[in-house]
């Protein structure tokens, strides 16, 4: 689990880098995209690996809560849970459940579509397409709604899970502090750059 | 103080157990958690009632023996302290207490509040301890030389009383901290490096054939631990199985 959450943590890095790109320059952003689209490195490498990560994480995440809930067969009639653990560590389940119900509509917005350009209606290559797709996908309100509350239980998921990882790998020692700081400001301040960037694309249309 | 417990009432390991009430009164503050239950029990004997089973042996937060789940908490509200040194100031005149006992399918029941924790002893026995030749030539711990700081590392670790809390407080009903407490002692000193490997290896193995859960570091065992036995060790014997797998 502490693998498979880094490496998507670097994705997501990756991932968010790429669309903050689209808020100054549509230029930036569709060359960016076309280069991760067009790539074979990227299309026949990474992008198996990444789903394949995807996969692994959520996989073993419902794993690991069967085996845990099994583990406690009759449960207490009064259990505090919040009086020693945050809210996010004991509800990864719930934020994770949120985070792939997300990833279901962003691969039906973006990751089909792109398929569908390329492999099944083979239409002509245009460098250019990326960023009109980006905004139109951002007209609706709805979805944007549902983006702003998707990232907000990602920043909860990541509160916990991105400094967690460090501690399933080892590591707790005197850079562990830092560590957690770094790890929480990434949990808030990424998932807040991808709702700006969301919200200035919905706002923007108007 | 007047008080209303609600307390697990098992007769044995196959029966369905259910909570009862039961109101207690003149209740001193002054009163250990286990004073108030012994009160308790004096009442129910008189009256002709099965007195509540519960664990309990030096009443100084030493022995790991008192096990209650009190208020949703392992050892009560308090931090630091056993239900033994639990005392009865911490609760208000009026309140109604949940009792309960520590829950864990590796933990069953025996009897109330009574539960079985020789999971615990059996992970010990796969690989907490040290080979040492006792034949008469053994050689004086003191003259090996031990850096301060792994020294009162190991102390740390060491000073796990084994109560479960850690088990009960975890909403996986994971045991890491306990195991990684016992592992880190030897880890961390020359007489139990030799051992190391298999330590590690086989502790883990019988931790997770007991049914314990996984460890996702909520850091509630941290919190409940009556000793303060640190995450740190948690860290430790995860680098420790890790290499010991990479060396097989």
């Amino acid at each position: 689990m502490a693998l498979s959450g880094l490496f998507l943590v670097v994705f997501l890095f990756q991932h968010f880098t790429i669309n903050f790109s689209s808020v100054f320059s549509a230029k930036t952003f569709n060359s960016l995209s076309h280069f991760m689209g067009t790539n074979p490195l990227v299309q026949f490498v990474l992008q198996p690996v990444l789903i394949f990560g995807v996969i692994y994480h959520f996989v073993m995440g419902f794993v690991l809560e069967i085996q845990n809930r099994g583990a406690r067969a009759t449960k207490y009639g009064s259990y505090n849970g919040g009086a020693n653990a945050s809210w996010m560590s004991r509800n990864m389940i719930l934020s994770g459940i949120v985070i792939l119900s997300f990833l279901g509509l962003h691969f039906y917005d973006f990751w089909v579509p792109e398929i569908n350009h390329k492999y099944i209606e083979v239409l002509p290559e245009d460098p250019n397409r990326y960023y009109e797709e980006l905004v139109h996908k951002f007209h609706s309100p709805v979805r944007v709604g549902i983006y702003v509350l998707s990232f907000v239980f990602l920043s909860l998921h990541l509160l916990h899970g991105f400094n967690s990882s460090f501690q399933s790998l080892g590591v707790n020692n005197k850079y562990s502090v830092t560590i957690q700081k770094l790890t929480r400001a990434f949990a808030i301040l990424i998932p807040l750059g991808f709702i700006f960037i969301a919200l200035y694309h919905h706002l923007n249309a108007f | 103080m007047k008080l209303t417990l609600k307390i697990w009432r098992q007769a044995n390991a196959q029966a369905p157990g259910k909570m009862v009430t039961y109101p207690i009164d003149n209740v001193s503050p002054d009163m250990s958690f286990l004073e108030m239950m012994d009160v308790l029990n004096e009442q129910l004997i008189q009256k002709g009632d099965d007195p509540v089973a519960f664990d309990h042996d030096c009443r100084e937060g030493i022995c790991g023996m008192c096990s209650m789940f009190i208020n949703g908490e392992a050892h009560g509200p308090d931090r630091l302290v056993t239900t033994c040194q639990l005392h009865m100031r911490k609760f208000k005149d009026g309140d109604t207490i949940t009792i309960e006992p520590f829950r864990a399918n590796a933990f069953p029941v025996i009897k109330d509040l009574a539960v079985d924790r020789s999971a615990f002893d059996r992970i010990q026995q796969a690989g907490g301890f040290v080979s040492v030749n006792t034949s008469g030539n053994t050689q004086d711990a003191n003259a090996i030389p031990i850096d301060k700081h792994d020294a009162d590392r190991a102390f740390d670790a060491a000073t796990c009383i084994g109560c479960g809390a850690c088990v009960a407080t975890c909403k996986n009903a994971s045991a890491m901290l306990f195991v990684s407490a016992k592992v880190s002692q030897y880890a961390l000193l020359p007489q139990g490096k030799v051992e190391a490997t298999d330590r590690v290896l086989n502790m883990v193995k019988q931790m997770d054939s007991e049914g314990f859960g996984n460890c996702t570091n909520t850091g509630a065992c941290e919190v409940e631990c009556p000793k303060g036995i640190s995450l740190e060790n948690i860290a430790r014997m995860n680098r420790e199985y890790l290499s010991a797998s990479i060396k097989g």
